[in-house]
């Protein structure tokens, strides 16, 4: 497996506080991670740097094969490297249909006049109706996602990025705010995407965790403090001490 | 399942059909082709009208639907109308040279004709050169180009410096309001060689046509409601597809636009200039109609009207912004004009020459107060309530839609 985005050395800070402090990470092509920590680690502002939206005082971000990096990169073009992105808050176009939302984040061409002179092929609206089926909104396609429940916004949102047919997939608490049953489905939905693609998921909620079944790094002011298996970073006394502990 | 874009939107045959009778009957009830109840100053009016229609359409693309609040389209209207206005002055002059000349025994030279000409139009600000930016005065079909590319050129630069370093909200409608305050002081000046504040004028008289202006007037008039049908409607389909969605998702959330790969400026800066030459062509048709521009005309307030037009006609809908744009500009004109009677309140009596901007400035905040989604919101309940809920299923033939709104009037 060889590794698709390779984070090292990253430091960020916002008015003299250090958010992000000499921060390493990296992950392969097809693996599932999950980011724990306490509020305020740092986690989302690790998705900003990966993303563009926040650039880093030092440090390197290397993504794929040709090892570009992102740094150099707008918002735009990193996310049409390959890199998708779910926000803690959903954050869908709520003036627009389920389905303008998924047409939307179809992986098509970006630039204004493809956009323009844009009619979805029959591919694509299979693509639309399979990917509502998989987040559970098949009969919600015509509606405005502004009248969507705060779980089936989450989803949407996961629809959209799914959509996009990212190689790499920020998501930042998805459960949030989720029942018991709507975590369940969150938890099969990344599970399947991280099949074939790299997949990092924030998250608070340990029995969550627990079922994705995967590597966790856990990051602490800014830094990484274990990595490892679920059960071998939670048996760590740093992690019980600043995280499980409280 | 695949139906034209026009099926999916019955409002867009509605509107059409309402300008085409609204065309009609002015024609019917005008001097010039029929029975001569509207009075040609008044079709003038009509015809202004429309192309403020137009504008408010590209005003709705941008702010409405774009989420960027322009304070400065109506520079590139004016400059639209500064453009025609060239070739209009230019032309009609050098007819006039041309024939007083050829009185004289000796054949003109071509260089004297175009001194005899600079003569006549630069002499209010004491000049008889041409400047630079009247090269393609002589070509009509080249100053048409200059309508759109010039206004289309300028938006394009500004826009790019602006977008691309993010300049966003509060920030961006002053920079604009700067733009417009700028070009204007630059045209004010006397050597600006557009002749200062005398402006172009002149501009109703057609060169080589011998047509009265009754006949004139509904000539432009029948432009203006073609260039507006035409406008509505690009600016419909343009809303309608998934760059509509891309660009209500910029006014929406900008960021996450930018996440899904749009970049955002790129769409800015094409829905900014776009919108600029939309708002040039209005320009040019209506300087010829009302005669006369002059720099006054790109005053910063006049964008900052274009702006309450939309916002109490609805943004975000484009009949709400056609509306919003001949409601008060037509009231405006009304009030203004005198002919609204005076009310005498005993102590004081109101001019509504003197008050009509404090009406219209308590409007526009009870609008936005009350009904944010404007005038076209009303007709937002209207069909809500006349159309149940059909759950996406066909609204059913258009004609149908058309004969349930003439139901109604
Ligand atoms: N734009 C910013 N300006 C100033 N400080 C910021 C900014 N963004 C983040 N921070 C600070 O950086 C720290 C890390 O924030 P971040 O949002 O990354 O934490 P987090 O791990 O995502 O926390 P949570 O679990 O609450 O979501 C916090 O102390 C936060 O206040
Ligand atoms: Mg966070």
């Amino acid at each position: 497996m060889s590794t698709l985005l390779e984070v090292s050395g990253v430091s960020v800070t916002f008015d003299g506080f250090r958010a992000i402090n000499n921060l390493s990470f990296s992950i392969g092509d097809a693996e599932l991670r999950a980011v724990i920590g306490p509020n305020g680690a740092g986690k989302t502002t690790f998705m900003d740097i990966v993303t563009g939206k926040t650039k880093p005082d030092e440090g390197r971000v290397i993504w794929g094969e040709k090892s570009i990096s992102l740094l150099k990169l707008s918002e735009a073009k990193i996310a049409q490297a390959g890199v998708g992105r779910k926000f803690q808050k959903p954050t869908v176009f709520e003036d627009q249909t389920v389905e303008e939302n998924l047409t939307m984040a179809l992986k098509k061409p970006r630039g204004w006049m493809a956009v323009l002179t844009y009619k979805p092929t029959a591919s694509d609206r299979a693509k639309v109706v399979d990917l509502a089926k998989q987040i559970g909104l098949t009969d919600a396609l015509e509606r405005k996602s502004g009248e969507l429940s705060h779980g089936q916004k989450q989803w949407l949102e996961i629809g959209m990025l799914l959509a996009q047919e990212p190689r790499l997939l920020l998501v930042d608490e998805p459960a949030a705010g989720m029942t018991p049953e709507e975590r369940e489905h969150t938890t099969d939905i990344l599970l399947e995407a991280a099949k074939t693609r790299a997949v990092v998921v924030v998250e608070h909620d340990m029995e969550f965790v627990r079922r994705l079944n995967c590597r966790v790094t856990v990051l602490h002011e800014g830094a990484v403090l274990a990595e490892g298996s679920l059960d071998h970073v939670t048996s760590n006394q740093d992690v019980i001490d600043v995280y499980l502990g409280r | 399942m695949q139906r034209s874009f026009i099926a999916k939107n019955p409002s867009i045959l509605i509107f059409l059909a309402l300008l085409a009778l609204f065309t009609l009957g002015v024609t019917v009830l005008s001097e010039g082709f029929g029975i001569g109840v509207i009075s040609t100053s008044f079709v003038k009016t009509l015809g202004k009208t429309l192309c403020l229609c137009l504008i408010a359409v590209a005003m709705d693309l941008i702010w409405g639907f774009t989420g960027i609040l322009s304070l400065g389209h109506f520079a590139f209207f004016g400059l639209g109308g500064y453009m025609i206005g060239m070739w209009l002055m230019y032309e009609r002059t050098r007819m006039i040279v041309v024939d007083s000349l050829s009185q004289s025994e000796i054949p003109a030279t071509q260089s004297e004709i175009v001194d005899a000409i600079g003569n006549q139009i630069f002499g209010v600000v004491g000049s008889s050169e041409f400047p630079l930016i009247w090269i393609f005065a002589d070509s009509l079909f080249l100053q048409l180009l200059m309508v759109v590319l010039v206004p289309g050129l300028l938006a394009l630069v500004f826009g790019w410096l602006a977008f691309r370093s993010r300049v966003t909200g509060v920030y961006l409608s002053i920079l604009t309001q700067a733009m417009t305050l700028a070009l204007a002081l630059y045209l004010f000046q006397n050597d600006s060689g557009l002749r200062g504040n005398n402006g172009l004028s002149g501009l109703q008289n057609l060169p080589g046509v011998t047509a009265s202006q009754d006949a004139v007037s509904m000539w432009f008039l029948w432009a203006s409601a073609f260039a507006l049908g035409a406008g509505y409607l690009l600016a419909a389909w343009v809303v309608s597809g998934k760059f509509g969605s891309v660009i209500k998702g910029i006014r929406d959330n900008e960021a996450r636009v930018r996440f899904l790969g749009y970049s955002v400026e790129a769409y800015k800066l094409t829905v900014f200039t776009l919108t600029a030459c939309i708002a040039a062509i209005a320009g040019a048709l209506y300087y010829p109609q009302a005669g006369i521009i002059n720099p006054a005309e790109i005053a910063p307030i006049a964008s900052i009207y274009l702006a309450v037009w939309v916002a109490i006609g609805g943004r975000g809908r484009l009949y709400g912004a056609v509306i919003g744009a001949a409601l008060v500009s037509l009231l405006s004109s009304w009030f203004t004009g005198g002919q609204a009677p005076d009310i005498p309140l005993g102590v004081y009596t109101i001019k509504w020459v003197d008050w009509w901007l404090v009406l219209l400035g308590l409007s526009f905040v009870l609008v936005t107060l009350f009904a944010p989604k404007g005038m076209g919101g009303l007709i937002d309940l209207w069909t809500d309530r006349r159309s149940p809920d059909r759950h996406g299923a066909d609204l059913g033939p258009d004609a149908g839609a058309l004969r349930e709104q003439e139901a109604e009037q």
